[in-house]
């Protein structure tokens, strides 16, 4: 995470972008997305988006099938363009954001190219755009490391768990060193044991590297121990319910222990309750205090 | 590639009981068969027994360590036949080549245009439903018609384009389908890399399209041969395994194991080129990880 990462949190959570220099690593203002079908009715998959994400900062968007928090991360991503309002990522257009690789991707399969070794597919990035043959060794070299893969350099996806490919796709995310991460529910098809222990991973990950990171996934528990920041949406049309900040410590004190902590139950809670709108009228936790 | 995990061994061994068993059904139908052939009406659905319709298979494949013209020094069978067979299959070869090149330039345009498929593609299937005893003789017309500097067109050149004619097609529909084989996901993080569509062929779309692509090479190296043997009678082009065939065919009567010949030399020049085509294949290994079924 960042080296401030409870200050930066929480400023945002409260809606204001951090008062420095460094522009917000996304900033996403009055966003809707409408897709328009053949038979003439449009279906309104974003409403009035609001989110502004801190660099280092970890957001998880969580949310039932079809409240957008895919299309939301696609949006970001440029893969998609929004009907209105804008997008910026480190204060650039999303679109010129893609062009000049501000970000890494990683989606819910791994997505790697079966004919090459899993360092070329480390590489591929580095390779499109034309990185040096040398530089690109050592890129990757250190990339597998960190992903605990160095032994499998030369092994060819289908040679690997699906645990293992996930891990080289997100090395692959991470070769051109983004500042800011997007994961399309990476583990959404991993089992249990391998989900914990990649969530653990991640967590590591991104301290190492600092990068911002917007997560979108379907499991409670998995936002709570990842995030900063968990928001919430909800469907039809889909927009955010609730943002709810987690503060479980910084990322070198998240580890297995943390699951079985009081302050994890609270938070998975708070974001249960947000989820199914149980709070019985009032509105819903923010800003759960943990501590 | 685990499922070819049978020792090379075993593969020839089967290969030549293969062979081996087909000569023993002949003889054996030769010999127990009513002698003017199975018929149900009036319609002959096996050929008659005899020594004319059918040779002994030593008779045939004695006639190829004989000379050419019985009574004759002329030089052996099998040397004549294997002659004609590199004839063809050079012809062959010159075809499947331009046939290749014809297909997948016409998949990677309508992968890249869609209008270019609507518009291609009806046309290409149309193409291969004209006969190719009608395009024959005006392919040889109007290449003859063609002159250009020390450059003339010649008859083993419209041999070539009709085998090409026969090839092209499986091609381009095999490579269509490989090049349209990626996973949303595969192409969507191309677009993220932000490379454009040509990058996006080499890297993604042309090696995807290797277990769709070897199939239809294999059939258009089939298709290849075929279509020169059956142009060169067409055509009347010497030289070659076709019209070997159908000159030797008129000696049946007094040298019935003499057709057989060439059309043993057919059946090499069939085997040769589906053998390059798994050299290919070989080859490009390394594409065919999680290979689907094609």
């Amino acid at each position: 995470m960042s080296t401030e990462p409870a200050a930066s949190g929480q400023t945002v959570a409260q809606g204001q972008p951090v008062a420095s220099a460094r522009p917000a690593a996304v900033s996403v203002a009055g966003v809707g997305k409408v897709f328009a079908s053949r038979k003439g009715t449009d279906v309104t998959a974003l409403e009035a988006v609001d989110l502004t994400i801190a660099p280092g900062e970890f957001v998880s968007l969580i949310g039932p099938s079809g409240c957008g928090k895919s299309t939301l991360l696609r949006l970001i991503a440029d893969l998609d363009t929004p009907t209105s309002g804008s997008i910026e990522v480190f204060g650039k257009t999303a679109r010129q954001a893609r062009i000049d690789q501000a970000y890494g991707i990683a989606f819910q399969q791994a997505g790697l190219l079966p004919w090459r070794t899993v360092r070329a597919n480390i590489e591929l990035p580095l390779e499109l755009h034309k990185v040096g043959k040398a530089d690109r060794a050592a890129r990757s070299s250190e990339l597998l490391a960190l992903v605990g893969l160095s032994d499998f350099a030369d092994k060819y996806p289908d040679q690997l768990s699906g645990g293992m490919q996930q891990r080289v796709a997100i090395a692959r995310s991470l070769a051109e060193s983004p500042g800011l991460l997007l994961m399309d529910e990476p583990f959404g098809a991993l089992d249990e044991m391998t989900r914990e222990r990649m969530q653990t991973e991640l967590v590591r990950i991104c301290a190492e590297t600092g990068a911002a990171v917007v997560f979108v996934t379907h499991s409670i528990p998995e936002a709570v121990f990842l995030s900063n920041r968990v928001v919430v949406m909800s469907p039809r049309p889909g927009r955010i319910r609730d943002i709810i900040a987690v503060d479980l410590g910084r990322a070198e004190g998240r580890d297995e222990g943390l699951r079985e902590a009081d302050g994890f139950f609270e938070a998975v809670v708070a974001v249960r309750e947000s989820l199914h709108g149980e709070s019985a009228g009032a509105p819903a936790a923010r800003g759960v205090d943990i501590r | 590639m685990t499922r070819t995990g049978s020792p090379l061994g075993r593969r020839v061994l089967l290969g030549v009981l293969g062979v081996v068993v087909l000569a023993a059904v002949w003889e054996l139908y030769k010999a127990l068969g009513p002698a003017t052939g199975v018929m149900i009406g009036d319609l002959t659905v096996l050929p008659r027994t005899s020594d004319l319709a059918m040779p002994h298979v030593w008779d045939m494949v004695a006639r190829l360590f004989r000379p050419v013209r019985s009574a004759g020094d002329d030089e052996m069978m099998w040397q004549a036949v294997l002659e004609a067979s590199f004839f063809s299959l050079g012809v062959a070869a010159v075809g499947w080549l331009v046939g290749v090149g014809v297909g997948m330039l016409l998949a990677i345009l309508m992968q890249r245009f869609r209008t270019a498929e609507s518009a291609l593609l009806p046309w290409i299937v149309l193409s291969q439903t004209v006969p190719l005893i009608a395009i024959a003789p005006l392919v040889k017309r109007w290449g003859s018609q063609i002159e250009i500097g020390e450059f003339s067109w010649e008859n083993w050149m419209s041999v070539a384009l009709i085998a090409s004619y026969l090839a092209f097609f499986p091609v381009s529909i095999g490579a269509l389908r490989g090049l349209e084989s990626p996973d949303v996901n595969h192409v969507e993080l191309m677009r993220t890399y932000s490379v454009g569509w040509w990058a996006t062929l080499i890297r993604l779309r042309l090696p995807a399209s290797v277990p769709y692509l070897l199939p239809a090479l294999r059939l258009a190296a089939a298709n290849a041969v075929i279509g020169t043997v059956v142009a060169e009678v067409s055509i009347g082009l010497r030289g070659g395994i076709g019209r070997m065939i159908v000159e030797y065919a008129a000696a049946a009567g007094g040298d019935p194991a003499k057709p057989w010949a060439p059309i043993f030399g057919a059946v090499v020049v069939g085997l040769l080129a589906a053998g390059v085509v798994a050299l290919i294949g070989l080859a490009l290994t390394r594409y065919r990880r999680g290979e689907t079924p094609a």
